[in-house]
């Protein structure tokens, strides 16, 4: 008989940076199971996403005038896979809640596991399934029109950003999710902090067509910021070349650093924060 | 040169505050006092550690917001023993089993468990310790093996090693046909086991089972109970929680009555039914709205203790010692008071009987505002246990 059990806690920190990994990826494994095996939930997940880009594209692919690059699809596409990614992220949530309805994180908490590991476990099988959603919707767009137009590697820049943001969305959704516990709640509240974020932006139309006093917030949204970097990666400088005045709105170092920088920051807040709130579950 | 060390130990748990002698003959020649750091001193330190409870608590409290869910709690639990924290919905069960199993930090008092304080040893303690809580948390998704594969790798078990012991519990809790099957096709009690399975995984010392029979039917729930028994005769020190005084009174060695978030006694089921001193009299009256009227013929008989239940027509006196002649004088006052028996009947105290005694002197404690309070409390209970 082996006697692999690990009897006392790891005390070294190399060591126990590698435990928390190995029982993040063990959880991650258990979330993408069951994914697997109730693929229902991910078809709809799918739907949802694809209803977005009909919608938009051939609603209303003419009423916005002053299109940077002058093509709604083109326009269009990158953020939607943005926006995607932050609804993608939302299930986070929903699985941490019912994970504490269910007792299973009771069951996690008593075992000698990592406190990261159910968060990191659960933002890494959404990590995963948001990549599926992510490639799904650049077939989605090619079939509508949208094309790469800055070659190979700025597309994969694309996808890269869309999985960094749904990550960090994944991150703020189980802060959220610990905190408020009950699923119904849960679901509510996630969606009512998500739409504001994402449609005040430039996700979907550009922000000089926003009412005044939302220009200010949708500029310094960093949802803006990773939309007009998705553009940039996938059109190319016309993404975000103001139509009426020739002139383009940011350099690409400029929106690289601001995209980086505001992934950056909220991931720091956001993993110390949720994890303090499981350790404090009660 | 001595040949055999003899430890004398003046009584266990205490040894730290007894000098502890050693002696290589029996006649206590070549004694030697055990000081601290001397290798005899870790002897006797040792058995101390063996022979002490492997649960205790001291004056455990925990609040939520305005609610004192522990009021101070005191448990003792000895090894390889079943003990049976028995007590009604919100008595601080849950409360008290989520601190001892490091889910819950507390507010005051001190708890150990295999030797280890629940917050400063939390991380080594989980090593030690089982747990199945009141929902049957299983991965419905999982298949019952891969259920106690996960728990197995999060123990840091090889993949192997988790699944060959998973199959060996699973087999062990008759599940081995339904290894392979999602735990979301399971029957409850099915779910049950594979919940109790999982927390064996890691071979704990000290396994805690939050209200394990709850919401079965009575055959899954004979079935639990066997399984408890059987770990308990591999060593295994369980502490369950119930609401069920039968369940406490069939499974515990001891057993700890809590309500409203103190233990109001502590003993064997015949320790505690000694504690009501005596026989019980049960009198149902053909006509139950007569209940409260033969309550107050029967005052003063006995110890004085009654419980009414007017939906059921039941009055129940503690009949203490002579129960036989409080008979005789409940019959004779029933006689002349023109109240009509249905049945009548002396029996031993049960379980039942200890418990609402006892939680009544807590309702009367706590409320303390006159002799009709513990008596209100006490009926709106069994009202609500009926």
């Amino acid at each position: 008989m082996s006697t692999t059990t690990v009897a006392s806690p790891p005390t070294g920190l190399v060591e126990r940076g590698l435990l928390a990994v190995n029982d993040g990826l063990v959880v991650a494994w258990r979330n993408l199971v069951g994914i697997w095996r109730v693929p229902t939930v991910l078809v709809f997940e799918l739907v949802q996403p694809i209803m977005f880009v009909l919608l938009f594209r051939y609603v209303y692919a003419n009423a916005f005038a002053n299109i940077p690059g002058g093509d709604y699809v083109m326009f269009l596409l990158p953020g939607i896979f943005v926006q995607n990614a932050i609804f993608g992220s939302t299930t986070t949530a929903i699985g941490l809640a019912e994970d504490l309805k269910r007792g299973l994180i009771d069951r996690f908490r008593s075992l000698p596991m990592a406190r990261s590991a159910v968060l990191a476990g659960r933002t890494t099988s959404d990590l995963a399934k948001n990549l599926i959603l992510v490639l799904l919707m650049i077939g989605i767009g090619y079939l509508v029109g949208f094309r790469f137009q800055e070659g190979l590697l700025a597309a994969l820049g694309v996808i890269a950003l869309v999985l960094a943001v749904s990550f960090t969305f994944s991150w703020i959704c189980a802060t959220v999710g610990l905190a408020i516990k009950q699923v119904e709640a849960v679901q509510a509240a996630i969606f009512t902090m998500v739409f504001p974020i994402v449609f005040v932006s430039a996700a979907f139309v550009p922000v000089a067509g926003m009412a005044a006093f939302l220009q200010p917030i949708a500029e310094h949204n960093p949802v803006t910021y990773w939309c007009n970097l998705a553009r940039y990666l996938s059109i190319g400088e016309v993404a975000v070349i103001d139509p009426a005045t020739g002139v383009a709105s940011y350099t690409l170092e400029e929106l690289i650093v601001k995209s980086v920088l505001w992934i950056v920051v909220l991931l720091a807040i956001f993993i110390p924060v949720s994890i303090r709130l499981y350790r404090k579950l009660t | 040169m001595p040949e055999t060390i003899q430890v004398e130990l003046p009584e266990l748990h205490q040894v730290a505050a007894f000098p502890i002698r050693a002696s290589s003959d029996t006649d206590g020649h070549d004694t030697q006092e055990a000081v601290p750091g001397s290798h005899i001193f870790e002897v006797a330190l040792g058995c101390c550690l063996v022979g002490g409870p492997i649960i205790r608590t001291e004056g455990v409290q925990k609040r939520f917001g305005k609610v004192e869910a522990l009021k101070g709690v005191d448990l003792e639990v000895q090894p390889g023993t079943i003990f049976g924290l028995l007590g009604p919905n919100g008595a601080g069960k849950t409360t008290a089993v989520r601190i001892l199993t490091t889910l819950l930090d507390l507010d005051g008092g001190s708890a150990q468990v295999a030797g280890m304080d629940v917050v400063r040893d939390a991380e080594a303690l989980r090593f030690k310790i089982g747990l199945a809580g009141q929902y049957a948390a299983v991965d419905e998704n999982l298949t019952g093996l891969e259920n106690l594969e996960l728990v197995g790798r999060l123990y840091h078990l090889g993949r192997a090693e988790a699944r060959r012991r998973g199959g060996e519990i699973l087999e062990r809790f008759d599940l081995s046909d339904a290894a392979g099957r999602p735990a979301r096709t399971y029957s409850g009690g099915m779910r049950r086991r594979l919940d109790v399975a999982a927390s064996l995984v890691g071979r704990p010392e000290v396994l805690f089972l939050d209200e394990p029979t709850t919401g079965l039917d009575p055959r899954s729930r004979t079935d639990v109970w066997s399984f408890i028994r059987e770990l308990q005769a591999d060593g295994t020190t369980l502490l369950l929680t119930t609401q069920y005084l039968e369940e406490a009174d069939q499974l515990a060695d001891r057993i700890g009555v809590i309500d409203v978030g103190t233990v109001i006694a502590q003993g064997t089921s015949d320790q505690l039914k000694e504690q009501i001193g005596g026989e019980v009299l049960e009198l149902h009256v053909s006509n139950r709205d007569e209940t409260e009227r033969a309550a107050e013929v029967l005052k003063g008989l006995g110890t004085g203790e009654h419980t009414v239940d007017p939906a059921t027509g039941l009055v129940k006196v503690q009949a203490g010692r002579d129960g036989t002649s409080v008979v005789f004088e409940a019959v004779r006052r029933m006689d002349s008071s023109n109240v009509w028996i249905e049945d009548l009947a002396l029996h031993k105290p049960t379980l039942d009987d200890v418990f609402l005694t006892l939680t009544g002197h807590a309702v009367a404690e706590e409320a303390d505002t006159g002799a009709e309070a513990p008596r209100k409390g006490r009926r709106r209970r069994k009202e609500a246990r009926t």
